[in-house]
C-alpha cells in the first residue's frame, strides 16, 4: 500500500477511538435503569404492533439497481475525463457514443415507467 | 514540513536539558513551538512543499489529524449555536439566551447533558449493529477529511485519487444509516433508513456526474491538483462549470439529508427517522456525523469550484492587494470582537446581568486577542490559506441554515422525481455539452 494512504487509516482509527472512548468513559457516570416498558420500541405511546423486519416497497430495490447501473457508468467516465485533454476529438467522439447509449437507456427507463416513483 | 516539525522537537529537548536557561528560554521557546507548529500547518515558506502524508511524516500527520478532528468538533459546536440563533432571528425569536451571554454556552451545556443521558437499547434490537451504526457514520464523515486540502501543505495527505477517495468514504455513511434503521427493531427508523438510503444513492449519481465535468478541466483527481489547476487557469472552475456547480449544490443538500430534503427525519411523519431509537451520546454521534458531513460536502464544493484555499481574486496581483487581503482574517476577528464588546457595553447595568455582561466581555476580549494575534506578520501570512478555505466553507454552512429557514420540505415522490427526472438528465447533458465546448476550445 502506498505510504500516503496510511494517514487515511490513521484518521479512521482516531475517528473510531475518540467517540468510542467517550462512550465508554461516560458509562461510568450515566445512569442505566432499563425496564420492560422503557425499552419497548417507540410507536407513539402504544405497544408496538407486529415485528419491524417486515417487507417494504419494491421501488427501493429498483432505485438501488438503477443506482448501481448509473454509478458504474460514472466510474467509467472518470479515467476518460482525466485523459480528456490528451485524447482530443477521438476521446470526445468515443464518449459521445458512450453517453448517447446511456442517455438512450435512460429514456427507455422513463418510457417503461421505471422512474414512476409514487 | 519535516524540518519544521523536527526543529520543534529539538528545540523542546534543548530546553529540557539545560534547566539553567529554562527561565529565560521559557518566554522565548514557549511561543516558538506554537507559532512554529502553526506555521508548519499553514505556511508554504516555513515547511516542505507537500503534506506530511506524502513525505512519510506520520507523527506530524497524526498531529494534523487531531487538529482537524478538534477543528471540526469546534466547528460543529459553533454551527450548532449559529444555526439556532440564525433560525430564531429569521423567525423573529431570540433563540437561546439563558446559558451564557446570548446563549453562547448552550451547545456545550447540551453536549454535557447528552453525555450524561441514559443510553437505551430498544428491546429486540441487534446489539452489535445498533452499536456500530453511529460509529460508522462518524468514521465515514471524518476520515474523508484526509484528502481535503486546507492549504498548500495543510492537508493530512494529498492522495492521487483524492476526489474519488472523498466520495467513496463519504458514501459509506449511508451504511451507518441503514444499519441504524434496520437494527432498531422499530417501524419508524426502518422507514426512515429506507428513505435515506434511496435518497442518498439517487443524488450520489448527480454528484458523480458533476465531479466528472470538473475533471475535464483539471486532468487530475488529486484535490491539491484541482486547486493548482484553478490557479493555472487563473479562474475558479465555477466560471467554467456553472451548471455542474448548481447541480452539486442541490445534490449536496440532499446527500446530507438537510432541509428541504430532510425526508429521512421528517418529524411530522417519521418521529426522528433512522435515529428515532437512539438516545444520549449515540444520538449526538449521529448529529456530529451529519454536521461533519455538511462541512465535508461544502469543502469538496469549495475545492472543486471555488478555488479551494486561494484567496479571492487569486489572478490579480496588483501592488498592495496581497497585503490588503492578508489583513482580512484579523479584520474579521476584530469585527466580531467589536460586536461582542458593543453588546456587552449595551447590556443593562443591573446587578442581575453582571455575569452575562462580564462573560460576553471576556468572550469579546478573546476574539480581540485572536484578531490581534492574526495581525502580527508571521501569523498573518501563515493563516491566510486556512482562513480563506474555512471562510468559504462557512458561507456554505450559512446557506444550509438559510435553506432550512426558507424552503418547505419536499414530498417523497417529488424528491425522487427531482433527483431522477431533473438532476440526472441535466447532469448528463451538461457533461456532453461541456466536453464538446472544452474540446473545441483552442
Amino acid at each position: 500500500m502506498p505510504n500516503n494512504y496510511v494517514p487515511a487509516l490513521l484518521f479512521a482509527l482516531i475517528a473510531l477511538l475518540i467517540p468510542l472512548g467517550t462512550l465508554l468513559l461516560f458509562r461510568l457516570v450515566r445512569p442505566s435503569r432499563p425496564f420492560a416498558a422503557k425499552s419497548l420500541p417507540y410507536e407513539c405511546g402504544i405497544d408496538p404492533v407486529g415485528g419491524s423486519r417486515h417487507r417494504f416497497s419494491v421501488r427501493y430495490f429498483l432505485i438501488a439497481i438503477l443506482f448501481v447501473l448509473f454509478d458504474v457508468e460514472t466510474l467509467f467516465l472518470l479515467p476518460w475525463a482525466i485523459q480528456f485533454k490528451h485524447l482530443g476529438m477521438f476521446g470526445l467522439g468515443e464518449m459521445v457514443v458512450f453517453l448517447g447509449m446511456l442517455i438512450l437507456g435512460y429514456f427507455w427507463l422513463v418510457q417503461n415507467g421505471a422512474l414512476e416513483l409514487e | 514540513m519535516s524540518m519544521a516539525g523536527g526543529w520543534w522537537l529539538v528545540r523542546n529537548a534543548e530546553c529540557c536539558r539545560r534547566p539553567g536557561v529554562l527561565a529565560a528560554g521559557l518566554t522565548a521557546a514557549l511561543p516558538a513551538p506554537a507559532a512554529n507548529l502553526l506555521a508548519a500547518v499553514t505556511s508554504p515558506q516555513a515547511a516542505a512543499t507537500s503534506p506530511p502524508g506524502n513525505t512519510g511524516h506520520f507523527l506530524l500527520a497524526t498531529v494534523y489529524i487531531l487538529l482537524i478532528f478538534a477543528g471540526i468538533s469546534v466547528g460543529v459546536i459553533v454551527m450548532n449555536w449559529v444555526e439556532r440563533k440564525v433560525l430564531a432571528h429569521m423567525q423573529v425569536r431570540l433563540g437561546p439566551m439563558r446559558v451564557g451571554p446570548h446563549g453562547l454556552l448552550q451547545p456545550i451545556a447540551d453536549a454535557l447533558k447528552l453525555l450524561l443521558k441514559e443510553d437505551l437499547v430498544p428491546q429486540g434490537a441487534d446489539h452489535l449493529v445498533f452499536w456500530l451504526a453511529p460509529v460508522v457514520v462518524v468514521v465515514a464523515a471524518f476520515s474523508a477529511f484526509t484528502a481535503i486540502p486546507f492549504g498548500p501543505t495543510a492537508a493530512v495527505s494529498d492522495l492521487n485519487i483524492g476526489v474519488l477517495f472523498v466520495l467513496a468514504v463519504a458514501s459509506l455513511g449511508v451504511l451507518g444509516i441503514i444499519f441504524a434503521g434496520w437494527s432498531s427493531n422499530s417501524h419508524y427508523p426502518l422507514l426512515g433508513a429506507l428513505r435515506a438510503g434511496a435518497q442518498m444513492v439517487s443524488y450520489e449519481i448527480t454528484i458523480g456526474l458533476a465531479v466528472v465535468a470538473v475533471l475535464l478541466h483539471t486532468g487530475t483527481l488529486s484535490m491539491q491538483g484541482i486547486v493548482r489547476a484553478q490557479i493555472d487557469h487563473q479562474q475558479w472552475l465555477l466560471f467554467r462549470e456553472p451548471v455542474a456547480f448548481g447541480l452539486f449544490a442541490v445534490a449536496m443538500v440532499a446527500e446530507t439529508n438537510r432541509s428541504p430534503f430532510d425526508l429521512p427525519e421528517a418529524e411530522s411523519e417519521l418521529v426522528a427517522g433512522y435515529h428515532a431509537e437512539y438516545s444520549g451520546f449515540r444520538w449526538s454521534l449521529f448529529m456530529l456525523g451529519e454536521y461533519a458531513g455538511m462541512m465535508l460536502v461544502s469543502a469538496v464544493a469549495v475545492t472543486l469550484w471555488l478555488g479551494g484555499w486561494t484567496r479571492p481574486f487569486p489572478n490579480v496581483h496588483a501592488a498592495g492587494l496581497d497585503a490588503l487581503f492578508s489583513f482580512v482574517p484579523a479584520a474579521c476577528f476584530l469585527l466580531l470582537a467589536g460586536m461582542a464588546l458593543r453588546a456587552a457595553w449595551k447590556m443593562p447595568g443591573h446587578r442581575r446581568w453582571r455575569v452575562q455582561r462580564d462573560g460576553l466581555a471576556v468572550f469579546g476580549s478573546l476574539l480581540l486577542g485572536l484578531g490581534l494575534l492574526l495581525a502580527v506578520p508571521p501569523m498573518r501570512t501563515a493563516c491566510q490559506n486556512v482562513f480563506w478555505f474555512v471562510l468559504k466553507v462557512a458561507v456554505f454552512q450559512y446557506l444550509f441554515i438559510w435553506y432550512r429557514a426558507t424552503f418547505p420540505r419536499y414530498r417523497y415522490d417529488q424528491l425522487l422525481r427531482i433527483g431522477w427526472r431533473i438532476l440526472i438528465p441535466t447532469a448528463l447533458a451538461n457533461l456532453v455539452l461541456s466536453a464538446t465546448l472544452t474540446a473545441l476550445r483552442p
